[in-house]
């Protein structure tokens, strides 16, 4: 049982844990599908240019529903099955975190 | 005539790239479309049309005959409330049966009912009422992703299930345990969506102020057109009983305007021709036309609905450990559940290890610390808009709560900012002017006014003021003349006066020693003086000054008890800042500073490292280097400007008294956000523990998975309920 028990907690830790995505490059424009968190979750910018992250929530989980990008002071209700364009433009380099309301399911901006 | 018009419009319902077509074959099938283009990716209908042939309505008319619902006409705000009153209805039917089962299902346990027959009443609670936690919990795993649903998923699913099994192996029962967890969570989401609404009551009521409609005079007519119809330089009537549509001037007529739900200042405030007005505030008197200045996202309104969202979701630094946290959190408590599972099933068994294991998994709340601050942030900006102080963003609200120091700017924030008379005093023992006191005055602020209507100086128009309230004529005036530097002259009834500096009563030859002292006594305190004189004969002084705000000394008051330093700076020289500063009961002065030294020494205040922070006060114009510069730009508009990026604090009212209120509220607001804080972590580290099993070895006490949710649910409630509370507070 305590055997089965570590292999159990070291599966946790590596599927939530160990999840490694690459930036997706995020030109003028990109949607970023809301099912259970972001897709793609991990996006590349440019400073100092204005690129439209176009979300669309297709789950129900009301955990969703509200998109929050702290460091741009931007907070967006998700409509079932809206598209709900969030212009972004970037003025300094670095990570930028953007989250569900409560602060569970999250994404990422890279700017570079 | 015929026009192309473009609509964009999202779809509902598509499964496939073929429902798009569909639809664009449908929608390309009304007459009156040009073209049509349906997204599938985007879900979006772009639709170019005749708007004489074919209306919005006659495109929803034709998605919906393909089977599919476009949503047209409505705003994100509408959507947000349909859908949260369908699932506020959704939830409540939900709670109301799986509680009538649930109530069912244990009262079965305790009497040896038929473990078909509850298996029978489990599954509707498991499956239906519980839907939604296996739909968010399936959507998370496929992205490698956890939420509280995970948790409550796994935790009634494997008591569920394992009762199942139990039935043909005569195993323990636990149908009424996960009954009775679905229904409590249920229940508190319930009462939990329905608190939280209201933490936004704010924005709600903000843009409910907005008029609906304006009355434009186009040539002869006046219309009632819708408010986004308006457009700059419409002339619109408002009249009496009406809230003005849009920001403006008045160009005739004149009213006294009630500006409280926008400034929450409480005394209506006198408008004439010229004057401007802020759109959504209320006309209580009379009918007046007034021209359209700021229109649609430009107006007042639109930019404190702006600031006040955006403040509402930026990230306030003390939440910096509890954002890390719940991003951890579920992962963390799976692998805890696990390891007391292990742990019990060595020592004690399997019945304990379970029990103990689905305990932890129910108990443990990541909601109430992702609701702790930003519940409490959205209370307590809103609260601040609806007195007229907006913050800039949390971190503002945060610093705003450190104060011990405070810079006032003097022009125009401690004091009015327009001089005013202060004092006239004739010379005794005239005889050609009236015997009394008061004749004397008034014959003395007569020749002033007189002579000065002419003149273009800024003291003018305290003295011409000052004429009007006492209902003073002026007397025609001829030769008259602005001797540059010194003052005016001109003669009236055949008589030439003399009006200005003791250097234009020098150059005229007017001796000044009968009021020598009384002169030099009001410049002592920080007023001008100018003297009158008749040819060479004087005949008073007039004393201006910029008084101080009715409200400035109590304010200074009320800071100084609160143990704040308070500090001056002023451009006035020494004497006239200190004599100023003095009268409000200001120690420190920072005088004789120009416009372009008063950041420096702002950031000179700044003690780096001190846990204190320093914040300035001034009128946002003319002042943004300085409320830049320190830790908190405290900025006074006049309820017309306010993008005032520098500054953290905006003050919409010109009453000094808010400073104290907006001191007020961060501290209230960091109160709460600190008390939630603390109740949802130390709920989380005490409880989750106790559920672990790990008080029993020296009390016996074990948390019963049913008591789990009920303090998971009531977790939530509290701090969003203690959010609520600042509502309450009086500022």
């Amino acid at each position: 049982m305590t055997v089965l028990g570590v292999g159990v907690i070291g599966f946790v830790y590596w599927f939530f844990f160990g999840k490694k995505e690459a930036a997706t490059v995020a030109a003028n424009k990109l949607t970023v599908t809301v099912e259970g968190g972001y897709k793609p979750s991990v996006i590349r910018l440019e400073k100092d240019k204005t690129t439209t992250l176009t979300f669309l929530r297709k789950d129900s989980n009301s955990c969703l529903e509200e998109l929050v990008f702290p460091d741009f002071k931007i907070k967006r209700y998700l409509p079932m099955n809206e598209p709900v364009n969030v212009e972004i433009n970037p003025k300094e380099r670095g990570k930028y975190e953007f989250h569900c309301a409560m602060n569970m399911f999250k994404g990422k901006i890279v700017v570079g | 005539m015929t026009q192309i018009a473009k609509l964009s419009f999202p779809v509902i319902g598509m499964h496939c790239a073929s429902c798009a077509r569909l639809i664009e074959r449908s929608l390309k099938s009304t007459s009156g479309v040009v073209n049509a283009q349906v997204n599938y990716g985007s879900e979006q209908a772009s639709v170019e049309y005749s708007n004489t042939v074919c209306s919005p309505k006659d495109l929803e008319k034709a998605v919906q005959s393909a089977g599919y619902k476009a949503i047209l006409g409505k705003d994100t705000q509408e959507l947000k409330e349909e859908e949260k009153t369908r699932q506020l209805q959704e939830l409540k039917i939900k709670v109301i049966v799986s509680s009538i089962l649930s109530i069912a299902i244990l009262l079965g346990s305790f009497t040896q009912m038929n473990p078909y027959l509850l298996w029978f009443l489990a599954t509707p609670v498991q499956f239906w009422a519980g839907r939604e936690f296996y739909l968010a919990t399936w959507s998370g795993l496929r992205n490698r992703a956890a939420s509280m649903d995970t948790l409550i998923a796994i935790g009634t699913s494997v008591a569920y299930l394992y009762s199942v099994i139990s039935l043909n192996a005569d195993g323990a029962m636990y149908f009424d345990t996960s009954a009775v967890i679905i229904t409590l969570i249920l229940l508190g989401r319930y009462l939990e969506a329905k608190a939280k609404a209201h933490t936004s009551d704010a924005i709600s009521k903000l843009l409910g102020l907005a008029p609906k409609t304006a009355r434009v005079i186009r040539g002869e007519k006046e219309t009632d057109v819708p408010v986004e119809e308006v457009k700059v330089d419409d002339l619109i009537r408002v009249r009496p009983g009406e809230k003005i549509p849009v920001d403006g001037v008045i160009t005739e007529g004149s009213s006294s305007l009630d500006e409280s739900m926008v400034t929450g200042e409480s005394m209506p405030v006198d408008k004439g021709q010229g004057d401007a007005v802020i759109g959504a505030t209320f006309n209580t008197s009379s009918s007046f036309v007034m021209r359209a200045t700021k229109v649609g996202r430009d107006t007042v309104l639109a930019q404190i609905v702006k600031m006040v969202s955006e403040a509402q979701s930026s990230r306030s630094p003390i939440a910096r450990l509890a954002d890390k946290v719940s991003g951890v959190f579920v992962p963390v408590v799976l692998m805890i559940a696990t390891s007391v599972f292990v742990v019990w099933y060595v020592t004690s068994g399997f019945s304990f290890a379970f029990s103990n294991m689905i305990a932890v998994l129910i108990i443990a709340c990541p909601c109430a610390l992702g609701l702790a601050t930003p519940t409490a942030i959205m209370v307590g900006v809103g609260k601040g808009a609806e007195k007229g102080i907006l913050i800039k963003d949390a971190e503002a609200l945060e610093i705003a709560n450190k104060i011990n120091t405070i810079i006032f700017d003097k022009t125009g924030t401690l004091t009015e900012g327009k001089p005013v008379v202060t004092d006239v005093t004739p010379v005794k023992n005239l005889k050609f002017l009236s015997r009394r006191q008061a004749g004397r005055i008034r014959n003395l602020l007569q020749i002033a006014a007189s002579l000065e209507k002419g003149s273009e100086h800024s003291l003018a128009e305290a003295v011409l003021e000052q004429a009007r309230k006492k209902e003073i004529n002026a007397l025609p005036v001829s030769d008259f003349k602005a001797l540059h530097g010194m003052g005016i002259r001109g003669s009236i009834e055949r008589k030439m006066y003399y009006f200005g500096n003791r250097k234009l009563m020098a150059e005229s030859g007017v001796d000044t020693r009968d009021l020598e002292k009384d002169s030099i006594g009001l410049e002592a305190r920080g007023k001008t003086v100018m003297f009158l004189a008749e040819k060479k004969k004087l005949l008073g002084i007039v004393a201006v000054a910029d008084v101080p705000k009715q409200s400035a000394k109590e304010t200074i008051n009320i800071l100084t008890k609160k143990r704040v330093a308070v500090w001056m700076i002023t451009g006035d020289n020494k004497r006239t800042g200190k004599a100023i500063a003095e009268s409000l009961g200001i120690k420190n002065v920072l005088a004789d500073v120009l416009p372009d030294q008063k950041a420096d020494k702002v950031r000179g205040l700044k003690v780096r490292g001190s846990g204190f922070a320093v914040a300035f006060v001034g009128d946002g114009i003319n002042d943004a280097p300085a409320l830049a510069s320190a830790d908190v730009g405290i900025a006074m508009g006049s309820g017309t400007d306010v993008a005032i990026e520098s500054a953290g604090v905006t003050l919409l009212n010109k009453d000094l008294k808010s400073v104290v209120s907006a001191i007020d509220l961060s501290r209230r607001t960091m109160n709460t956000i600190r008390q939630n804080l603390f109740w949802a972590f130390g709920y989380n580290v005490i409880l989750i523990p106790v559920a672990a099993g790990i008080l029993y070895p020296f009390t016996g006490w074990l948390l019963n998975p049913a008591l789990a949710a009920f303090a998971m649910a009531a977790s939530s409630i509290s701090v969003v309920g203690n959010s609520l509370r600042l509502k309450l507070t009086k500022i």
